[in-house]
């Protein structure tokens, strides 16, 4: 799973983050299986979310963050020096581990905030409807889509952000722990969502509850960050491999709950 | 409900210490109640004379004249609203856009230096850029901003008549200077404020960044940066020495914005000293008391408006 095949659709080589001089990911090789949910495990602090960020751009608008080696979307190379990162980002779409709708504005509008642009009231109408069922919040917000976003519960704002995200119509969705503010019954509707959005989208989520791993995701790759806190991946496998017969020791002592 | 005797209350502050603590805090929350109510009646007890004289037309009547002891204050309500207005506009624009630059587009060794220097901009005496406004930018209006404008726009009435150099624009323009460091910090702290989150949900989507500042932090801080500017129309309603060395003191009313005006503060700074018969002093405290009442209630609208779009969000 490691070898970089030219059929990924998503794929990095020997991807490397900083924030400064501190390096906080190293050396990720790895390609994402298409239309299936990856997920990426690891103590806190061993880079997955950082990694996962540098997939959609969106690490380098921190201060001082930058990115070395290559991420490869069809098999280009989305940090080569002509690459628009906002074309990239409108075909990697992000979920984020708070939901944050756009609070001025209306449900609808946030639904198509970056909908394909000329679209009129209809064809945003029915893209937003389109996005809603998708994200299985259509019949409980069809009645009030004119009002606040901030009236929604936790859960149904983070299906909000789905939508939004997939309104979009990227290829690719980074989840960067959708459920970690979410209650129980919340998430099981998120993870439920994910499981039928990968029919459409090549899904790569984060996540620090290893249930939840092994729940929704078809591969899983598990962050370590060595003695120098650096995050490196440690191996990436079939889920139901990963979690019965990991072949490297380190992950045999995480999912058994030895550390992190 | 009964309590058990251990947890039952003795007295509502137990201790000395406790009770000369909410004497204090009670007393100095009571202290501002009884200010703004005392100033009030001091103001219409001052100003009675001439409200009994003059009643309700002294707001509409545009005379001034001291050696017939006839009084109205519409020019100078005229004058205050005209270059405090002028100074909001002017100092709203570019403060919220100066502070959408500190706040998203500076880098750090800019950023901080320039916040700094617009908060030092903010405590510079108002005599000063009164001084500023004489000897500089009432000369430069004469001969360089008016005739442009009046080159450009000078078909209509708001830039027709001769420049004098000093007049409401001059007034304006000194006022919004004097405001623009007001907006500016707060409305860059407001910005600074917004979760970062939503700036990277925006980004994320594929925005640039001047979308996602204009389009969506921007918006999130409406309700501060609102605050901000109210604020700062309330210091240049108030504003008086800066505006009376540059606005020509002149109590008409012109549809010009290069003719002279007055402004209520103007008024009561220049000629309180000189107001001899008791009926003029009279008028100067009942201009004050109008000025109160219009930055009360230029406070309370804007009150208002922020807790009803605080409160639409939320329904």
């Amino acid at each position: 799973m490691t070898a970089v095949g030219a059929g990924e659709l998503l794929a990095t080589r020997d991807l490397g983050a900083y924030y400064g001089t501190r390096q906080a990911v190293a050396d990720v090789t790895i390609a994402f299986r298409r239309k299936a949910v990856t997920a990426l495990i690891g103590p806190s602090g061993c880079g997955k979310t950082t990694l996962l960020r540098c997939f959609n751009r969106i690490h380098e608008i921190g201060f001082d963050a930058r990115v070395e080696g290559s991420v490869l979307l069809d098999g280009q190379d989305i940090y080569a020096n002509d690459v628009d990162p906002m074309a990239i980002r409108r075909r990697i779409g992000m979920v984020f581990q708070r939901p944050n709708p756009f609070p001025t504005l209306s449900i609808f509008d946030n639904t198509v905030a970056c909908a394909p642009k000329g679209l009129n009231h209809q064809g945003k109408m029915e893209a937003a409807e389109r996005a809603l069922r998708s994200a299985a919040l259509w019949d409980e917000v069809k009645d009030k889509l004119r009002t606040s976003p901030l009236r929604l519960s936790g859960g149904q704002q983070q299906r909000l952000c789905i939508a939004r995200a997939i309104a979009a119509q990227p290829e690719v969705l980074l989840m960067d722990e959708p459920t970690a503010s979410l209650d129980p019954i919340a998430t099981a509707v998120i993870e439920e969502l994910m499981s039928s959005l990968c029919n459409e989208f090549t899904i790569v989520a984060v996540t620090h509850n290893m249930q939840q791993a092994a729940r929704v995701s078809s591969v899983t790759a598990f962050m370590l960050a060595d003695e120098t806190g650096i995050g490196r991946l440690i191996e990436a496998d079939a889920t139901s491999k990963l979690f019965t017969k990991p072949s490297d020791r380190r992950t045999e002592d995480y999912i058994s709950g030895r550390f992190g | 409900m009964t309590v058990g005797p251990q947890f039952r209350r003795v007295a509502r502050f137990v201790s000395p210490a406790d009770r000369g603590f909410a004497a204090v805090v009670y007393g100095g929350s009571i202290l501002f109640a009884l200010l703004i109510i005392g100033l009030f009646v001091e103001l219409v007890l001052g100003s009675w004379p001439s409200i009994v004289a003059f009643g309700p037309s002294f707001i509409w009547k545009s005379s001034w004249d001291p050696i017939t002891s006839n009084f109205g204050a519409l020019p100078m309500i005229f004058g205050t609203v005209m270059t405090s207005l002028i100074a909001i506009v002017l100092a709203a624009f570019i403060g919220i856009m100066a502070a959408v630059f500190l706040a998203d587009f500076a880098p750090r060794w800019l950023g901080q230096p320039l916040s700094f220097l617009i908060e030092l901009l903010a405590a510079v005496p108002s005599v000063v850029y009164g001084l500023w406004g004489l000897f500089v930018l009432a000369p430069f209006m004469r001969t360089a901003i008016g005739p442009a404008l009046q080159h450009v726009l000078g078909w209509m009435p708001l830039f027709s008549g001769p420049i004098y150099g000093g007049g409401l624009l001059t007034g304006g323009i000194i006022l919004a200077l004097m405001i623009v460091p007001t907006v500016t910090a707060i409305s860059r702290d407001v910005l600074v404020a917004i979760p970062r989150d939503l700036r990277e949900a925006s980004m994320a989507l594929g925005s640039t960044k001047w979308e996602t500042a204009i389009r969506v932090v921007l918006p999130a801080a409406r309700v501060g940066v609102f605050g901000a500017c109210v604020l700062a129309l309330g210091r240049a309603l108030g504003e008086t020495i800066a505006v009376t060395m540059v606005i020509g003191n002149r109590p008409e009313i012109s549809a010009s914005l290069f003719a002279p005006s007055y402004t209520l503060a103007s008024v009561i700074a220049n000629e309180f000293t000189e107001a001899t018969t008791s009926i003029y002093i009279s008028a100067l405290i009942e201009l004050g008391l109008i000025l109160f009442l219009v930055s009360m209630a230029v406070n309370a609208v804007a009150r208002f408006m922020i807790w009803s779009v605080r409160g639409s969000e939320r329904v």
